[in-house]
């Protein structure tokens, strides 16, 4: 029998939310197609809190990718505030962002996106490259966040010789190694069978409880009620946004 | 400062990763560069060799040494002009050395009467026709810097008596001679018996044009006794001191005026040739060549420049994903701008390396096989083809690397 990707609810415990990080407020985002203009977003307000676990839900065209590529400060808003940390992202040029995405955003993606001729470590190791840290700091801190992820023993296996589960924790270790402000997860499972995309949410309920906070993107249910928080999209709009109980 | 290091650090490491992992494409791309960079450098050699063999055949003209003729080097428009100047005598050379004696301080040190005309030197069944045959004094010896392979040139007493002694270049002893030595044998010069007493060693050919080792030198009272001296002279005119080539030369046109008896306000009838003058004439020739053979072979080092722009397009493409990931994960414009540029540029810096190799090797192999051919090989010439790499890798890869480091962070990480 297939393992249930939905959670435990009962017993599990809810952190109390720290200070707010993300300010989104009336944001719209619009695209030139050819003659037509798309509204991917049109006037999104959100706010997240540090120690949140959120998801972001909605059926494809709900505008859920824009809304990921905002929170992850990889786009700009057309129309409206969003405020990272008190800092205002909506007016930030490429490099700017490029920097808030180094210290405050660790990505997981749904294909992993590692670089396949570098080691698990160096994959790691990539962010810490890039926030100038020494190499040795680097060498540090990246076995740190690869034992944290269970990967301690895989530190020098390229990516093609280990599982899709292993590939997806090199890329949380990799999210994690610059302690991140949030960590922003698309499709997390979506690549994986469903025991090892029980293993990932369970590794990210550990994260969760270690303090850190995440942002979960997805389709499916039974992924969203892992968080402690769903937001729902419907047409650019949101429809909902409530605690899961 | 520290930050840009390691990202430097980083794209020489992924550059070399890239490298290695597309072994043949890379190779295949190196090689316009190699052709690219042996068809340069080998124009550099071949520059460098003709540069050298000019300012060789220049120095043995002798950069201390004034000529005085009737025609200037060169080209020249008013032809009758020229050739309706008196004639430029032997004994012209005894007055102005009387004349550089009386001077005090005189720039001048001696002058040298040069007649010449072609004949044949025979001895036995061996003749050479077309031998340059010179009539000269003792004092010759004082104006050249070549070294005698045998013997010595005549002296005082042999020139003023017109003994009938010859010196040899070092081609027409060969010839007439082969291996045995001609000291003391007596050659037909023209039809006049000379005793060989010395032979010039080795000194090559001016410009390729006129070898200096196919002459002989004769006294110049045995030369006019059995050539005609009619058609004139040259005087070679030793000046003390070369870096006073200007003050000399003036000196010079006052006492050959004073010889030639020419009248204050009269044209000079005669002309001072230098060596320096004539560099400055051939210098634009040389500079032609070098820039034209530059040019040629620099279009086949474009063509591998493009082979490189278009390989950075193809894994600019190839790793849009990758871009895309890089810059989520915090890679600046200039990171990735960087790693692009580092990878063209190590590939340009490998072919580079690789065509220097070659060529030095084919340089070699010339040099070896092929002695008339002047090629040289210098450090100069590495740096400057290390340098011509590098700039060929960045100019070659910026569009491409450009572009990469412009890609919009969405659309390159949904790129598939």
């Amino acid at each position: 029998m297939t393992p249930s990707l939905a959670p435990e609810l009962a017993g599990r415990i809810t952190r109390p939310a720290g200070p707010l990080v993300i300010d989104i407020a009336g944001v719209t985002k619009l695209y030139q197609m050819g003659e037509e203009t798309i509204h991917a977003l049109r006037g999104v307000s959100v706010k997240i809190h540090r120690n949140e676990y959120l998801a972001v839900m909605g059926p494809s065209g709900s505008g859920k990718s824009t809304l990921m590529n905002m929170l992850g400060c990889l786009d700009t808003p057309s129309e409206g505030r969003y405020e990272f940390t008190s800092k205002n992202v909506a007016t930030m040029v490429d490099d700017e962002l490029a920097d808030i995405r180094n210290r405050e955003i660790g990505f997981v993606f749904q294909t992993f996106n590692l670089l396949p001729r570098s080691t698990a470590l160096a994959n790691v190791e990539l962010p810490l490259i890039y926030a100038g840290y020494s190499p040795a700091e680097r060498k540090t801190k990246a076995i740190q966040a690869m034992q944290n992820v269970g990967l301690g023993d895989r530190l020098h296996h390229r990516p093609n010789e280990l599982s899709g589960g292993q590939r997806q924790r090199v890329a949380i270790a990799r999210a994690l190694v610059n302690s991140p402000s949030i960590i922003l997860a698309d499709e997390p499972t979506g690549n994986l069978d469903s025991k090892t995309g029980v293993e990932i949410m369970a590794l990210f309920e550990q994260l969760y409880a270690q303090g850190n906070t995440l942002i979960v993107v997805t389709h499916e249910e039974d992924i969203a009620r892992h968080a402690r928080r769903i937001v729902r999209l419907r047409d650019g709009l949101i429809e909902s946004d409530g605690p899961v109980g | 400062m520290t930050r840009l290091i390691y990202e430097l650090t980083e794209s020489f490491r992924i550059a070399f990763a890239q490298i290695r992992a597309n072994k043949l494409r890379s190779i295949l791309t190196a090689l316009g560069v190699i052709i690219g960079i042996v068809a340069v450098t080998l124009m550099g050699t071949a520059i460098r060799g003709i540069d050298t063999g000019f300012n060789k055949s220049l120095a043995m003209l002798g950069d201390d040494v004034l000529y005085v003729q009737k025609w200037p080097w060169g080209p020249v428009e008013d032809f009758w002009n020229y050739s309706n100047r008196p004639a430029i005598m032997p004994d012209q050379a005894d007055k102005l050395n009387r004349i550089i004696e009386q001077t005090p301080n005189s720039l001048l040190e001696v002058a040298v009467p040069v007649s010449s005309r072609s004949t044949s030197v025979k001895y036995g069944e061996n003749k050479v026709s077309g031998v340059f045959t010179i009539g000269t004094t003792a004092d010759y010896g004082r104006l050249i810097s070549a070294d005698f392979s045998e013997g010595r040139l005549f002296n005082e007493t042999e020139a003023n008596g017109g003994r009938p002694v010859c010196v040899l270049g070092f081609d027409v002893a060969e010839a007439v001679f082969q291996s045995r030595s001609p000291l003391g044998a007596t050659v037909l010069v023209g039809s006049h018996p000379f005793t060989v007493i010395g032979v010039v060693a080795k000194q090559g050919s001016f410009l390729g044009l006129f070898s200096f080792d196919n002459q002989v030198i004769l006294p110049l009272e045995a030369f006019r006794k059995y050539f005609s001296v009619r058609r004139g002279a040259e005087l070679r005119v030793k000046i003390t001191d070369k870096t006073r080539v200007v003050d000399a030369r003036e000196e010079l046109i006052g006492a050959v005026r004073r010889v030639r008896g020419q009248l204050p306000g009269e044209r000079d009838n005669f002309n001072i040739n230098e060596q320096g003058a004539f560099k400055a004439q051939l210098d634009p020739i040389k500079q032609g060549i070098a820039l034209v053979g530059l040019f040629i072979t620099g279009l086949s080092l474009f063509v591998g420049a493009i082979g490189i722009m278009n390989i950075t397009f193809v894994s600019v493409k190839e790793r849009t994903k990758e871009i895309g990931t890089r810059k989520a994960l915090g890679a600046r414009r200039r990171t990735i701008l960087l790693q692009f540029l580092i990878e063209a540029v190590s590939i340009c810096l490998i072919g580079g390396i690789a065509g220097l190799a070659l060529t030095y090797a084919l340089v070699q192999v010339v040099s070896v096989t092929l002695p008339a051919i002047p090629v040289e090989f210098s450090v100069g010439l590495v740096f400057i083809s290390m340098a011509v790499s590098i700039v060929t890798g960045i100019v070659s890869g910026f569009a491409p690397a450009w572009g990469a480091s412009r890609l919009d962070p969405v659309v390159a990480l949904r790129y598939e």
